[in-house]
């Protein structure tokens, strides 16, 4: 269920003086909606066209044509792993491998205990660390299967 | 040649306003309000400034065709959506240098009486999006942002707008609909972003890194910026070089020198000492090259010489071990991924190379599969709705064309 609290719908109504057009603040609705509520279910989608509105089918299709917003709960931690060509070079697909053998992890998968998310980036724009991923809102660079789990740990 | 672009970014608080104005910072502000808009322009046209996003189009001229429109209001937008793969150039401007961006767009903004401008973030960067917001306050305080900028009675306003992960938001009219709320799928042009843009109203669109330069041109004139690098694409340009040299990052260097020069003198060479086998010179859109010919200079004009682009100037390069048709194989996959699913070409299209090349790489490949995919490739060219779906299959024939030998192997051996 989607509470709408005040501080959200303020929130809202401040980015709509950033534009001459509400239609434009729907990509930051979205936003705003993901970070408040960990993803967009369909009553978030409601929600927004609602506040926008927009009609829900018109925010569905265009919150489904953009790959950072996610349609179904994620975990406590998002992994966003790089397999582009630069971490591809320097290893970043063996990674994949060590992810999967020590939490469990598979591409779009949570685990079990909701600790984390992953999911397949393409070029974090970190490729001279490569390879590199992206922890929530943490880059990290030049990593090995081993330091992968080290600062995996810190994320509880 | 004194960094111009990555000016000071090893100091630690490069990106804060007091840092900025002690090194020179907003100084060029100051002095193209001095000039009139007209004048602004001129100076950047005869810099021959090109933009820096990829296609390399004349700046000034491309700003006279949205000055020459009546229709107001015209809006400014900066191009930081930065996907091509292998770059990573735009995101050191807009976490070490982001006042050197603001003063461009607002110098910009004067020129072209552009009174709202938005700076277009991929959402990948969120360290770059904390450090604009604060830079952006920071400018409004010291009044070189907002309704009377430095007393003179121009206003301009600035705002952040983040993209989703979608590497198609990069295409100038992709990004317009984005920005208006809407899926990233491209417009048709003509009528181009000058005429009809954002809401349909004239709108320049320029590359973080193009707008970077702006100050410079006006702080030194456009006649002597003209005299940096090659004499037909001049300026300070930024590459981002990647994979297997000793010294991966993003080096500021005149536009012109060669391949040679970033692999072997500023890089380091090839990491191990290993053999170079082939090198992308402008990110993983454009077609990939042989050692032979790292002798060619990195512009807008040579590299379509020696049959690539300059691209986005980000180099990747692939020591004696790497399997071509593997990496053909990510890039393919890549394209498939983030083609945007208007245009049956490059929908279905680069599927359909996708699956040749990855059965050719899971020991499935046929023979005819080359051919096969040659003929792909050929029905995509130049029969889609935007350059995307023409990147994809010029690449895969750059593959196809440079290490055939290595695709036949794979067939043969299967
Ligand atoms: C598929 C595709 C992706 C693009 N991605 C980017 C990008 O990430 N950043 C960018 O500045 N330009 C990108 N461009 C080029 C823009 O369409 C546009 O030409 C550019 O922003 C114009 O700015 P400039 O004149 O300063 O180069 C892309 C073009 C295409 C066809
Ligand atoms: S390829 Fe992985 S960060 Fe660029």
């Amino acid at each position: 269920m989607v509470v709408l609290n005040q501080k959200v719908l303020e929130e809202i109504n401040r980015i709509k003086s950033k534009y001459h057009d509400s239609r434009s603040c729907l990509l930051p609705a979205l936003y705003i909606f993901q970070r408040e509520y960990g993803w967009l279910s369909p009553e978030a989608l409601e929600a927004v066209g609602e506040i926008l509105n927009i009609p829900k089918a018109t925010v569905k299709g265009v919150s489904t044509f953009y790959a950072m917003f996610s349609h179904k709960p994620t975990g406590r931690h998002l992994i966003q792993l790089c397999t582009n060509v630069a971490c591809m070079l320097m290893g970043g697909e063996r990674l994949l491998d060590v992810l999967r053998e020590q939490y469990g992890l598979e591409p779009n998968i949570t685990t079990p205990d909701n600790r984390f998310s992953l999911v397949i980036m393409e070029c974090i724009g970190a490729c001279d660390t490569a390879p590199a991923m992206l922890v929530d809102t943490d880059f990290h660079g030049n990593l090995t299967g081993e330091k992968v789990i080290d600062i995996l740990e810190k994320y509880k | 040649m004194e960094r111009v672009l990555l000016r000071n970014t090893e100091s630690p608080h490069s990106a804060d306003i007091h840092e900025y104005i002690k090194g020179g910072g907003y100084i060029s502000l100051h002095k193209a309000f001095e000039m009139k808009p007209f004048d602004v322009i001129d100076e950047v046209r005869r810099s021959g400034l090109r933009g820096r996003g990829g296609a390399g189009f004349p700046t000034g001229m491309k700003w006279s065709f949205a000055v020459a429109d009546p229709q107001t209001p015209k809006y400014l937008i900066c191009n930081a959506d930065e996907g091509e793969p292998g770059t990573f150039k735009d995101r050191g401007i807009l976490e070490k240098n982001p006042h050197l961006l603001i003063e461009g767009m607002v110098i910009s903004a004067y020129a072209i009486e552009a009174a709202w401008g938005y700076i277009y973030l991929r959402g990948e960067y969120p360290r770059a999006k904390d450090v604009l917001l604060s830079a952006i306050k920071q400018a409004y305080e010291k009044n070189y942002l907002g309704d009377n900028i430095l007393g003179k009675g121009v206003g301009f306003h600035l705002h952040v707008h983040c993209g989703a992960g979608a590497y198609i938001c990069g295409e100038e009219t992709a990004l317009i609909e984005s920005l208006e709320g809407k899926r990233g799928q491209p417009r048709i042009k003509p009528p181009f972003p000058v005429n009809e843009g954002f809401s349909l109203k004239p709108t320049i669109i320029n590359n973080v890194e193009t707008l970077a330069n702006i100050p410079c041109i006006i702080e030194i004139g456009g006649d002597a910026y003209s005299k940096i690098g090659s004499p037909e694409c001049p300026g300070p340009k930024l590459y981002s070089v990647s994979g297997h040299v000793k010294r991966p990052g993003v080096y500021e260097l005149p536009m012109g020198v060669t391949l040679r020069e970033i692999i072997y003198t500023h890089c380091g060479g090839i990491l191990g000492d290993k053999k170079l086998k082939a090198v992308i010179p402008g990110g993983i859109s454009t077609p990939v090259l042989t050692p032979d010919k790292i002798d060619c200079p990195m512009d807008f004009r040579n590299l379509p010489r020696v049959g690539s682009l300059l691209g986005s100037g980000a180099v990747i390069a692939f020591d004696e071990t790497v399997d071509m048709v593997n990496v053909c194989l990510r890039i393919t996959k890549f394209f498939e991924h983030e083609s945007c699913g208007k245009c049956t070409p490059c929908r279905e299209g680069v599927g359909w190379m996708r699956a040749i090349i990855e059965r050719i790489c899971g020991g499935a490949g046929r023979n005819g599969d080359l051919d096969h995919l040659m003929e792909v490739s050929s029905n995509i060219l130049g029969k889609t709705f935007c350059p995307l779906g023409d990147s994809a299959a010029t690449v895969v024939q750059s593959y196809l064309g440079n290490f055939r030998h290595e695709f036949e192997e794979k067939i043969k051996n299967r």
